[in-house]
């Protein structure tokens, strides 16, 4: 020990085995390096007793075993440092004694080693699908991480919200594929080797679906008619909520995936790309009372689980639990976790999975002022931070339009898909609805705003977009579940045929299909997302429900760019038009008038006549006009941008608004154009020849700007 | 795996001569070498790793831990790193903490 470091209270007062410790410090939870030692902090409510249990990393057998001596523990927190422990090298765990009680939700085992909830990284699984020892008596064992990253001068983004276009990805999927042709496939460094791409698509914040330490052999199977593994491939099944994923880092198998994920973050950052986490705080890894004890049953299963009477797990995620997330204790972790990534990872934003669990009370049923969302809106280190519900849970409650919001929270608009996805096959009576969503649903988000809602069209839920015009219903048959899984309800429309086909006349009508909804996606108020792939035409075959593939189903081929190059084409100008015009970017709501004195309202519909908008139940066609005086709600100048959405099987002659005078009608996008006729880039637009007129094809959009 | 370090200083310049493989377990043997140049205040701290066989996580620890304790002013050099290293020191970032040469004069 060297005595120049050691504080006057850090020195040992106990030994054992030739360990020395001492009574360690409350706060923080977790394993903390301190002067020559590390701090070890755990809380439980019910256990009688618990016992530090240390490992030399990857060893069958733990080297010493400590018990907390009664003195060591303040309130229900045990604590203890122990000294010149080679913290390289260590991997530790908990053993917690009890009451075994299950209908009273106590399920302590004295013998069970447990890892620590609050650990910032898991061993185990570090390297991807690399067969783990099954018999091994502690799986995912808690490891100790350093903090000394060189961020520079990096912080999070605080882009606009309404000014993102969020690319939602998996980070395995995004470049595991052969075609990636890079190095580090299907790793956090492949996605940095991959950031010219994202530039190039224009997209300037990505949506890591779960980056959180899981178990992807959990629930793994041999699929019987293919005899391919099935496994937990999206990981939407935490194991530890302070973790990052080892096996999405090309360095875990050195210990550094903190590092290298940092890293990956810094340099996003650096080309302008936020950083959104899709986090899973409804459920664990767990499962129900045939589930694995691997830390928070063995540690406080009453605290951390919403148990019914009978002690048995409240399954509103529809995967065995349900995290306790308004329990004052758990509410706190999931606090303390979040600020962790805030300012360790300077991570942008979060997006939380079936985000209608964290508004549940301990006994399930919702709570009109949730305090844990509460916290989070209020909370001082957040407060930067993008916060997104996905506002629905597998228990019935869905607050699309209700969540509540403190201000802060916005929402992944699952009305938008559906409006959209309706209006898209030419469904009657939804002209009405989708001039809503395209206004970014005020219906819905009156006293919120335009940015209260996320626009999609498709997430890795459901469909992709080139499913979406291709399939009529879902094939999930490769699932293992005989076509049970997934959704029913996906609103799409092949086109004329299921699946591939080699008529061109589909294939020209699904990829005109794909630029109208990325046309309307985009020229959208609120905050628009694409799914990974979206952008190339990707497809899992009409799998609506990929989780469990390690495969093609679910792997972005690269060669989609070459063989489907107008979508890709397409979906650069579409982003870059976006970007290009603040008219499309408000943060509130359109007020239908005039404000800025430009002889225009801020927003006007329009029909097959100008200014004559058509709401009846048979109409397809919508056609708006976006006042570029009014743009950002007034606070910039932009290009009037007039919008034709004619989602009618036949062409129709569509009236255009008069303009000023010297002034005229540019084209944008006419979807019924083949390429490379179905854009002009921007600052290229065409001027339109009868200014009076066009002709708007069937199903098909067409974007003017005025010049 | 054995792991070796040379050390000398003139002039301002340290050199560490790295050989075999670079873990937990000989990772405190370079750092002891470090914290022994480092109150001399090199301004340049240059490391021969091109007979280092195997650096683990604990090996680039050393790294930042010497990086930092320099300071800003005074350089760490890399001289001709296998590639693994390389990579390893581009997907973590560490890559912008050193200078990286073929050669540098002995």
């Amino acid at each position: 020990m060297n005595d120049a470091d050691v504080r006057i209270d850090y020195y040992p007062t106990h030994e054992l085995n030739g360990i020395k410790y001492r009574c360690g410090r409350v706060l923080p939870f977790g394993a903390t390096m301190v002067p020559n030692g590390i701090n070890f902090s755990i809380y439980s409510s019910s256990a009688t007793s618990c016992t530090l249990v240390l490992f030399k990393k990857n060893a069958d057998q733990a080297f010493v075993e400590i018990p907390f001596p009664k003195e060591f523990m303040i309130g229900n927190v045990y604590s203890m440092i122990v000294f010149d422990l080679d913290y390289e090298n260590l991997e530790y765990g908990y053993k917690m004694s009890g009451p075994y009680d299950p209908a009273s939700g106590h399920i302590f085992n004295p013998n069970k080693i447990l890892s620590d909830p609050y650990a910032k990284a898991i061993g185990g699984r570090d390297t991807w699908l690399r067969a783990p020892n099954w018999d091994n008596i502690y799986p995912f064992r808690s490891r100790l991480v350093f903090e000394d990253f060189d961020w520079e001068n990096d912080k999070p983004l605080e882009t606009p919200i309404e000014d993102l276009v969020i690319y939602e990805m998996h980070v395995r999927s995004f470049t595991i594929h052969p075609s990636s042709q890079i190095k580090f496939k299907g790793t956090f460094s492949g996605i940095r080797e991959k950031i010219p791409y994202l530039l190039d698509l224009g997209v300037n914040c990505v949506e890591l679906m779960p980056i959180y330490e899981f178990d992807e052999y959990e629930h793994s199977k041999i699929d019987p008619a293919t005899g391919e593994m099935l496994i937990n491939y999206w990981g939407y099944s935490t194991l530890n909520f302070f973790a990052p994923k080892s096996g999405y880092a090309a360095t875990g198998k050195y210990g550094m995936q903190v590092d290298e994920l940092k890293n990956l973050i810094k340099e996003l950052h650096k080309n302008n790309i936020e950083v959104l986490l899709d986090v899973v705080f409804n459920h664990t890894a767990e499962g129900d009372h045939r589930g694995p004890v691997i830390s928070f049953k063995g540690i406080d299963n009453k605290t951390y689980y919403m148990l019914t009477p009978e002690g048995y797990y409240f399954n509103f995620s529809g995967t065995g639990n349900t995290l306790n997330c308004n329990h004052p204790v758990v509410r706190n972790m999931v606090l303390d976790c979040l600020r962790y990534w805030a300012a360790e990872y300077h991570i942008d934003g979060f997006r939380f999975d079936l985000a209608s669990i964290l508004g549940r009370a301990q006994d399930g049923s919702p709570l009109n002022n949730p305090p844990l969302l509460e916290s989070l809106a209020h909370d001082p280190i957040l407060a930067k931070c993008k916060l997104i519900a996905e506002a629905w849970d597998a228990g019935g409650l869905y607050q699309v339009g209700t969540f509540p919001c403190y201000g802060r929270w916005a929402e992944w608009n699952g009305k938008y898909r559906d409006a959209l996805r309706r209006f898209l096959k030419g469904d009657s009576n939804m002209v009405g609805e989708m001039s809503q969503r395209m206004q970014g649903s005020p219906d819905m988000y009156s006293s919120r705003g335009a940015t209260a809602g996320i626009n999609f069209v498709t997430c890795h839920d459901g469909f992709t977009l080139y499913d979406l015009v291709s399939y009529n219903e879902k094939h999930n048959e490769a699932n293992g579940e005989n076509n049970q899984d997934g959704n029913n309800d996906n609103d799409s429309w092949n086109c004329g045929w299921e699946g591939e086909t080699d008529n061109q006349d589909i294939n020209r009508l699904r990829h005109k299909q794909i630029k109208n909804a990325l046309s309307i996606l985009f020229v959208s108020q609120g905050v628009p997302m694409i799914l990974m792939g979206d952008e190339m035409g990707r497809t899992q075959n009409g799998n609506n429900n990929t989780y469990c593939h390690d495969n093609e189903l679910n792997w972005l081929n690269w060669d989609l760019i070459k063989e489907n190059e107008d979508i890709f084409n397409f979906a650069k100008h579409i982003i870059s038009f976006r970007r290009s015009h603040p008219v499309l970017r408000n943060s509130q709501h359109f007020k239908n008038i005039d404000y800025m004195n430009t002889g225009y309202s801020d927003i006007s519909f329009h029909g097959k006549q100008a200014w004559q908008a058509d709401w009846s139940e048979n109409s397809r066609l919508l056609a708006f006009m976006l006042d570029g005086g009014h743009a950002k709600n007034g606070f910039s100048v932009d290009n009037t941008v007039y919008v034709v959405l004619n989602m009618f099987w036949e062409p129709v002659i569509v009236e255009l608004p008069k303009l000023a005078s010297g002034k005229n009608w540019f084209i944008s996008v006419n979807t019924d154009m083949q390429p490379p006729f179905d854009f002009y880039g921007v600052s290229h637009e065409v001027k339109v020849e009868n200014q009076n007129s066009m002709i708007v094809g069937a199903r098909s959009v067409v974007i003017l700007i005025e010049k | 795996m054995s792991f070796t370090v040379e050390s000398k200083i003139n002039e301002n310049i340290a050199r560490l001569t790295l050989t075999g493989a670079l873990d937990s377990s000989t990772a405190p043997i370079l750092q002891e070498e470090v914290m022994k140049i480092i109150p001399q205040n090199p301004l340049e701290l240059v490391m021969y790793v091109e007979h280092l066989d195997f650096m683990a996580s604990a090996g680039l620890r050393i790294i930042i831990f010497a990086k930092q304790k320099l300071g800003t002013q005074a350089k760490l050099i890399l001289v001709k790193p296998q590639d693994q290293l390389i990579e390893t020191l581009k997907m973590t970032g560490l890559i912008f903490s050193v200078v990286i040469v073929d050669q540098y004069p002995e």
